[in-house]
């Protein structure tokens, strides 16, 4: 495969705040290009909302205010205006944490990104797109009969992979995923988490989880929040294996969740 | 062991009491559509629903209420069509542009709710005063502004509350591909539109059966309405008139009332079918 992902990804002194509670203090990251980032942190540490932010997903958060500059190769999202918006979402592909299908078949699922931007207009070249990604999701041969039936009618591993599909046809640069296999029986997530690594070498990804073995196995980089703030981060290894700081040490050791 | 017995009495009188709740609702449909039955059965024939009142219609059996028929048609129909033009993209806007809690989004429902709370004999005051004021009388075009009236409120409420079952995650799945709020819509319709089909048949249904709204703003005639500016019959103030008055009207007003009813039983059917044809398809 060729590496694809050039754009980069840079979170610029962010900070953010619900109803007037700081969610987000002083967040500086930058996102290592064609690798698994994972972020990780107890709950209510302000992972999800991170990654919310890197699309602009946030603007249905009651109370919600944001400071700061979310950088898609140069372009910071927190400002866009609705046009470079949509545009720049589509460099963002969003795996959710429930699988959440379109109510649409399986075939439509794939090409909707497509078509709202005009991608792909020939009929017989959608028919190879929805394929092509499909079967980068291992889901062709399973739905290859069946693509014109609803997508909520697929079990549920394999609507997340209908999903990653749905966001994979827009051809974005980066792929967020929040805790894309806890609601996922284990070989479906381990699926998943075999496409991630497969995938990283065209798509930068970054995902939160809340489990650390799933962590350890396949993330690169890691982000350590807690509290609203980047405790840690740094290549996973080091992170994972020899933690700098008390915190990180502890939370790997399980003393706090 | 005395506790788990009143835990098991506890149980067993509260649902004796929700058994006696839902049985004295069931008594009073079964009354209620049983008198109509049988009092509308005896008095209905084809030649009421059939034809326009006679000469003698006012005294002795002489045509039948085909006019009180088509005038709620007449009424409803275009209501029905201007209200769900008018509340759809309300709906819309209210779910999309104004998903978030905030002081307009507060201010918009709360308008949306106190119109819903507004009864029916108010809007058709209302509507009265407003065409007395531009020299209108009661006509067809009067009926169906007090039904739009009566008609927008009800779609509103129950399609906000339809839509806010869409998922957070749907929304944001759309958006993530880098949709419109627009296009998102589309999306969203088709998740809602079961819901949405509901509540406008049950809408179109309560404002069918309003004798209050129309009965200022349509007026009464025994003759068919030929434009938008005559006053016409309509079925539930065809009702209201008659029962009270003296024979041949009683038997006249049930037989209408039967009418209005199966039309109303035929909408609330209708939707039910209807949804769960499209809830089966998106399945």
């Amino acid at each position: 495969m060729t590496q694809k992902a050039t754009e980069s990804l840079v979170v610029d002194n962010l900070n953010v705040s619900i109803e007037g509670q700081p969610i987000l203090k002083n967040i500086n990251v930058f996102f290592p290009v064609n690798k698994i980032t994972c972020i990780v942190g107890p709950s209510g540490c302000g992972k999800s909302t991170l990654l919310r932010c890197l699309n602009r997903l946030t603007e249905n958060i009651d109370g919600f205010t944001i400071k700061g500059s979310v950088l898609i190769d140069g372009q910071d999202i927190v400002t866009a205006d609705d046009e470079h918006l949509i545009e720049l979402r589509r460099h963002v592909g969003l795996v959710p944490q429930r699988p959440c299908p379109l109510p649409m078949s399986i075939y439509d699922n794939v090409a909707y990104g497509c078509r709202i931007h005009g991608m792909h207009t020939r009929k017989h070249e959608m028919d190879e797109t929805v394929e092509r990604y499909l079967t980068e999701v291992g889901l062709w041969d399973e739905v290859k009969d069946r693509l014109r039936r609803p997508a909520t009618r697929l079990s549920i591993g394999q609507q997340q992979r209908l999903c990653l599909a749905r966001s994979l046809a827009v051809e974005p640069d980066f792929i967020l995923a929040d805790e894309a296999t806890s609601a996922l029986d284990p070989i479906s997530s381990k699926t998943i988490e075999e496409l991630f690594v497969r995938l990283k070498e065209k798509y930068t990804i970054i995902m939160v989880t809340h489990t650390l073995p799933q962590a350890l196995r396949i993330a690169d980089y890691a982000v350590f929040l807690y509290l609203g703030e980047i405790v840690e981060e740094g290549d996973a290894s080091q992170v994972f294996r020899s933690p700098k700081n008390e915190l990180t040490k502890r939370y790997l050791s399980g003393l706090f969740s | 062991m005395t506790h788990i017995r009143k835990r098991q009495l506890e149980e067993k009188v509260m649902r004796v009491v929700m058994l006696i709740a839902t049985l004295i609702v069931l008594g009073a449909v079964v009354s209620i559509l049983g008198t109509i039955l049988i009092r509308g059965c005896k008095a209905l024939s084809w030649e009421m629903v059939s034809r326009f009142p006679g000469k003698e219609w006012n005294t002795a059996p002489d045509g039948g209420f085909l006019n009180a028929i088509l005038g709620s048609l007449y009424v409803v129909i275009p209501a029905a069509v201007i209200g769900a033009c008018i509340s759809i993209p309300v709906v819309f806007y209210i779910t999309m542009y104004k998903r978030r809690r905030t002081g307009v989004s507060y201010i918009i429902r709360l308008a949306f709710d106190v119109l819903y709370g507004i009864p029916p004999i108010v809007y058709g005051a209302f509507a009265f005063l407003v065409m007395v004021g531009v020299g209108m009388r009661a006509s067809v075009l009067g009926g169906i502004m007090v039904t739009v009236l009566l008609i927008v409120p009800m779609m509103i409420r129950s399609g906000d509350e339809i839509a806010k079952t869409v998922p957070d995650e749907m929304v944001d799945a759309v958006y993530s591909l880098g949709a419109t709020k627009w296009e998102t819509v589309w999306v969203v319709l088709k998740h809602i539109l079961p819901g949405m089909l509901t509540a406008f048949l049950l809408a179109v249904g309560r404002a069918i059966g309003d004798a209050a709204a129309v009965m200022f703003t349509a007026g009464f005639s025994d003759q068919p309405a030929h434009s938008l500016s005559d006053p016409t019959a309509t079925l539930p103030l065809a009702v209201f008139n008659w029962i009270i008055m003296p024979d041949p009207f009683p038997g006249r007003a049930y037989a209408a009332a039967l009418v209005l009813t199966i039309l109303v039983l035929t909408l609330s059917i209708a939707s039910r079918v209807i949804t769960r044809r499209i809830t089966r398809l998106n399945k």
